[in-house]
């Protein structure tokens, strides 16, 4: 209710004139039924033919003025409407850019996507319809009612009793409706799973010939989805028949107090006519009245939905430091972690357990473990893409807490375990690492990348273009363009996630070589699933379980650390022990 | 131009439409008692303002109410009204029933065609593509065909009705509304042509913005591992302001419908003011006509010109509707696999004895992936592919489980053609285990006893064992009634896959196929398996995929692929001392 509110009060003038300008178009209609009395009365019954044309003349009028103040109604709506959904829109944008990694795990992104793109779409035809319809059916309901009033007093009581009847129908079964319809949609989202869940399985199902299985199985949720449908179907099909019921018995019990009222000599038979007239427009505003409300109440619950996004708090709380200016002196370390745990959102096992470990300037680290071990947790606190828990992580000689965080990640260039490019060209690719790189500096990154042979055969070479994700490259070739991409920044800090596990052996053992004679010497951290990858690192880190359970280099490791030594064995000797 | 793409346009909607009634069949009674309640329903609706209008005719002035007339008038219009409301409401029933009925078939009809489109179908489209097809496409049809039944058979029947009655009470006046109504639909048709374009560039410009928000969010940790927000946002806020533009105008210029024609029905109300008070006042001859039937009139008239509007509206509707399924249909009449030969055999006590002789495949004619491929395996043998990333290695296993058939050549196992045996068959004697885990929503137990659903438990944790796999398992919080969601969940890659390779350790198949089956597991673990693969292996024909060169050295036979092709072949030994681009992969792994 809050973003929905918001919209409105985002264009105020709009949502104000837009209402104003239905009201005004609905008070040209409530004078119709007056006008069509009058001619029966004095036209009709006075033999009055010129006064029968004024009238017409006048009702012409109506129209044309009607149809001015609806355009403009119509104009102010469409622009608050599309204006506060467009700035919703970009808040919203800016506001998921500043998440955090956490918070992005949390909520996943096909949410977040639906959220940018369908429940904002409904939030704005939501927006536009309260303005142009919501408003205007009470308008009319009331303004009948008034109308009814200034005819006769003591039937408008008839109108008086139905409208708060009706209302109490149309919102029963509406709330009654909306509860059973979240019930359809759950069930519709098991249809989908089930279907989703066939096609990204369809060699597994196959293998097992189990096609029959899940044929059942998506009847089962298909047909439960469909009887759940046809129920919400039988109570919400009985609003229009109710409805009609109510205003047609009021339209009996007008003609029936109306006769005594004209048979008394209190109203004329033309105000009769208007009476009934009224109560016929009621029954057409309560149906149109119905439809819009359905809209609203999805575009309310999708504004909910925006604002939970909106309410929760993004980015990282940066602690400036006094020295922010100062250089680091030659020496200092260039990574130190001090009994750094870690824990994913509220509960659960901590991913890392007390890490202490120091890397100097230049050094290569190498990180191994096995499956679920944490090393992709320990490079992630380095660019602060999570906060640790517990202990503090010193880059460069600094609390990670006090940079600026895009000052940060500048200085670290990583290259993550998916490779993920982006929809332009190579250029524009790389030029996410720096901005305003020139062709030398991009060339240098892809050739230390072993990128810059393949680069060379596309046509249009560094302007060739990339594909949505980088489809259109091989999974080779886009992890190492993700590599030059990190290394265009020249960062001081280098990590690499598991990323060359799509290179074939020659092609890792070249790209490591051109990483060890990098210009300006990065730090860099190595995580690899191979002995082999790391075994020339200055500082090896062996991780198990969240724990380092072992650190030195190669050889000393292979002979104090017995879980590296297993790895190592089930990679070379393994093989050939049996 | 234009128009010929207009005219094929409406040719392949009547081709839908029939198709749609052919699904319609199947609630043939329902649709015709929902027609006759149609009828029913219009015909009293139309008939109470005649009813109201006599009414009033009796309470003239003072001193001329006619009260013992008006007592069964009112008595007869309260009984309509039930009547009305009662087949209304049983109306609207019906037509959820035969709306929903329909869209459940159809999507029981596409599910079903999904379980037997060829593997090349579905390989080319995106997952997303096929399952909004099924869900979001079937959803907006149901909306379109409800509405369709609801206001389209109403409408015309109101229309026609209303025209009837008009013409007892009056002719000059129908003959006025008839003539002038249909202003109004031209008035609508003139803003849908004009708002067309501005629909159309709303849509391109919101697939755009749909798409970088899709790359910006889906990569979201991309973005901020490179401080890329500022320049993402700026890219957002260049699509999004342009789309505002053009979404402001479109909506505008499309909100007009609803004003003109209201418009246009208000000039046509006022003309029948006039002329039917005029007609009251000249009162000659057989033109009469009384306040009552004014009052009737002037209600029909109102009656007649709404449900143009409304046609109007759900002509779009059925035309979206149309398009919606369109597209379901155009995935529930796809090619199917080729069928099983009818004299297709059941292979049985199969021997392991696998056979390609001269095989040639590929996806795309003009780029041959599989040539002239020959290879001929005893029970128990073993052959490992390998090769760099995307050079066809699963190739090999589509063909081999066929999911695609060969285009030259042909596999033979046990020395049958495997194109002469049922693909159940077939798929039965191969276990399975697939880089790409895929995990049912279920628990852990229904999980491993996928293949095998009459597994005994003692059977379910020994193969769970077997894998390595029961000690995770019993940390999970329920233990093997843990329930996994869609697509594994919060389980790691690696415990995925320890799980898949468990589904085969119960089933047992003679053949074996592992792609890459334990590439996210680390290497400790996979040691033990493949310990255990090992001896699973014994006398089984096996095809592995791997990277890992130590768990190929031992195979029998060794294919190593490049660009699709097979450049060399041979066992370990036999490849090392051949010098060429195996020993090439075999060597840089021991470079430091």
């Amino acid at each position: 209710m809050k973003i929905f509110l918001r919209c409105l009060r985002m264009y105020p003038r709009e949502s104000i004139l837009a209402p104003l300008f239905k009201l005004l178009e609905a008070c040209f209609d409530l004078c119709v039924p007056l006008v069509i009395a009058a001619i029966i009365d004095r036209g009709i019954g006075g033999y009055d033919n010129a006064f029968v044309w004024q009238m017409c003349g006048v009702l012409v009028l109506l129209a044309f003025v009607g149809l001015g103040w609806a355009v403009t109604a119509q104009y102010f709506s469409a622009k608050a409407a599309v204006g506060s959904a467009a700035r919703i829109r970009r808040e919203l944008f800016a506001h998921m850019q500043s998440f955090t990694y956490a918070q992005t795990d949390k909520m996943g992104t096909s949410s977040m996507i639906t959220r940018m793109t369908s429940d904002i779409n409904q939030l704005q035809s939501g927006v536009n319809i309260t303005l142009r319809l919501l408003l205007r059916s009470p308008i009319i309901v009331f303004g009948a009612m008034i109308m009814a009033f200034t005819i006769d007093v003591k039937l408008a009581l008839i109108f008086a009793a139905a409208i708060p009847l009706l209302a109490a129908v149309v919102f029963g079964v509406l709330l009654g409706g909306v509860p059973l319809y979240r019930r359809v949609q759950n069930r519709l989202d098991r249809v989908t799973a089930v279907t989703r869940e066939n096609l990204s399985g369809v060699r597994p199902i196959r293998a097992f010939c189990k096609e029959g299985e899940e044929i059942d199985r998506f009847s089962a949720a298909n047909r439960e989805q469909t009887s759940l449908q046809n129920k919400a179907g039988i109570l919400t099909a009985i609003m229009n028949p109710v409805t009609y019921v109510m205003v047609n018995v009021a339209v009996i019990l007008l003609i029936r107090g109306g006769a005594v009222a004209v048979d008394g000599g209190s109203i004329t038979q033309g105000q009769v006519v208007a009476l009934v007239n009224y109560m016929g427009q009621i029954l057409v505003e309560l149906v149109k009245l119905a439809n819009s409300i359905f809209t609203v109440t999805k575009a309310v619950a999708c504004g909910n939905r925006i604002g939970a996004v909106l309410e929760t708090p993004a980015g990282m709380e940066v602690t400036p430091s006094p020295d922010d200016t100062l250089k680091p002196a030659e020496n200092t370390p260039a990574v130190v972690f001090d009994g750094v745990s870690l824990t994913y959102g509220q509960n659960g096992a901590p991913s890392l357990h007390e890490i202490s470990f120091s890397a100097a300037r230049g050094q290569t680290v190498g990180i191994i473990g096995g499956t679920g071990s944490g090393k992709s947790s320990l490079v992630n606190l380095i660019p602060r893409f999570y906060d640790a828990t517990e202990g503090t992580v010193t880059v460069l000689g600094r609390d990670v807490r006090t940079f600026d965080p895009a000052d940060l990640r500048t200085r670290v260039g990583v290259v993550p375990q998916k490779a993920e490019l982006f929809k332009g060209t190579i250029r524009s690719n790389l030029c996410w690492g720096k901005e305003n790189a020139t062709d030398d500096e991009l060339w240098a990154a892809l050739e230390a990348a072993q990128a810059a042979d393949f680069v060379r055969e596309k046509e249009g070479q560094l302007d060739a273009p990339v594909e949505q994700k980088g489809r259109n490259l091989s999974g080779g070739q886009r992890q190492r363009l993700t590599i030059a991409r990190a290394l265009v920044g020249q960062p001081d800090i280098l990590i690499l996630d598991d990323s060359a596990s799509a290179l074939d052996f020659a092609t890792d053992a070249r790209l490591r070589k051109a990483l060890r004679s990098l210009p300006g010497r990065p730090t860099t951290f190595i995580i690899s699933q191979r002995t082999s990858s790391i075994r020339a690192a200055d500082l090896i880190l062996v991780m198990d379980d969240g724990y380092i359970v072992g650190q030195g280099r190669h050889d000393d490791l292979l002979a104090t650390c017995e879980v590296y030594r297993e790895i190592h064995e089930s990679q070379f000797k393994g093989g050939e022990a049996q | 131009m234009k128009k010929k793409n207009s005219s094929a346009k409406n040719v392949n909607t009547a081709a839908t439409l029939r198709k749609v009634l052919r699904y319609l069949k199947h609630y043939r009674l329902l649709f015709a008692l929902s027609l006759l309640l149609a009828v029913v329903v219009v015909g009293l609706t139309l008939y109470f303002p005649i009813l109201t209008g006599d009414a009033i005719d009796l309470i003239v002035a003072p001193g001329q109410v006619d009260f013992e007339g008006l007592a069964p008038l009112l008595a007869k219009g309260a009984v309509i009204i039930a009547v009305t409301a009662l087949c209304q409401w049983l109306m609207n029933i019906c037509n959820n029933r035969i709306t929903f009925g329909v869209v459940r078939r159809l999507r029981h009809d596409a599910f079903v065609r999904i379980q037997s489109l060829p593997l090349s179908y579905l390989d080319k489209r995106p997952v997303g593509d096929i399952v909004s097809r099924v869900i979001a496409d079937a959803d907006q049809f149901t909306d379109g065909l409800l509405m369709g039944f609801s206001q389209f058979f109403t409408g015309i029947l109101t229309i026609l009705g209303t025209l009837c009655f008009m013409l007892t009470l009056n002719l000059p006046m129908t003959v006025w509304v008839v003539v002038a109504t249909p202003l109004s639909l031209f008035v609508a048709s003139f803003i849908a042509r004009r708002t067309h374009h501005l629909f159309k560039k709303q849509s391109e410009t919101r697939a755009e913005q749909t798409a970088l928000i899709d790359e910006m969010i889906g990569s979201h940790k991309a973005v901020v591992a490179f401080s890329h927000e500022d320049e993402a946002l700026r890219d957002f806020d260049e699509i999004n302001g342009r789309l505002e533009s053009v979404s402001r105008r479109a909506v505008f210029f499309s909100s007009l419908v609803n004003p003109s024609t209201r418009f246009v029905n208000n000039l046509v109300y006022a003309g029948v003011a006039l002329i039917g008070a005029l007609i009251c006042l000249s009162a000659t001859g057989s033109l009469t006509l009384t306040v009552g039937g004014l009052s009737a009139f002037l209600t029909y008239a109102n009656q007649y010109t709404k449900p143009f509007n409304e046609i109007s509206g759900v002509v779009t509707e059925l035309q979206n509707a149309t398009a919606c399924a369109a597209r379901l249909f155009e995935l529930i009449e796809a090619d199917t696999e080729v069928p099983d030969a009818p004299d297709a055999v059941a292979l049985t006590g199969v021997d392991g004895r696998v056979e390609l002789s001269d095989v040639s495949f590929s996806y795309v004619p003009d780029k041959e992936l599989i040539r002239h491929l020959n290879l001929a395996l005893e029970n128990g043998q073993r052959v490992a592919i390998v090769g760099p990333t995307g050079c066809g290695k699963t190739t090999l296993i589509n063909l081999l489980m066929r999911f695609y058939d060969v285009d030259g050549g042909s596999i033979k196992v046990s020395g049958t053609d495997i194109r002469d045996m049922t693909r159940r068959s077939l798929r039965e004697n191969y276990g399975m285990v697939l880089q790409e885990t895929w995990l049912a929503a279920g628990t852990v137990r229904d999980n491993i006893a996928y293949g095998r659903p009459d597994a005994t438990d003692e059977e379910i944790v020994a193969a769970a064992k077997a894998a390595h796999a029961h000690s995770f398992i019993k940390r999970l919080p329920n233990g093997y009634d843990t329930v996994i969601g869609e697509d594994g969940g919060s389980l790691s890659q690696g415990q995925k896959q320890l799980l898949c390779i468990s589904r085969l350790f119960l089933c047992l198949p003679p053949m074996l196929i592992l792609d890459e089956a334990t590439s996210s597991i680390d290497t400790r673990t996979e040691l033990k398996i493949q310990n255990a693969f090992a001896t699973l292996m014994m006398g089984r024909t096996s095809f592995i995929v791997a990277h890992r060169l130590s768990t190929v050295k031992k195979a029998d036979i060794i294919l190593v692929m490049k660009d699709g092709r097979i450049i060399e072949q041979g066992d370990h030994k036999t490849l090392l001392a051949h010098n060429g681009f195996y020993a090439e992969l075999y060597n840089s792994q021991f470079e430091a």
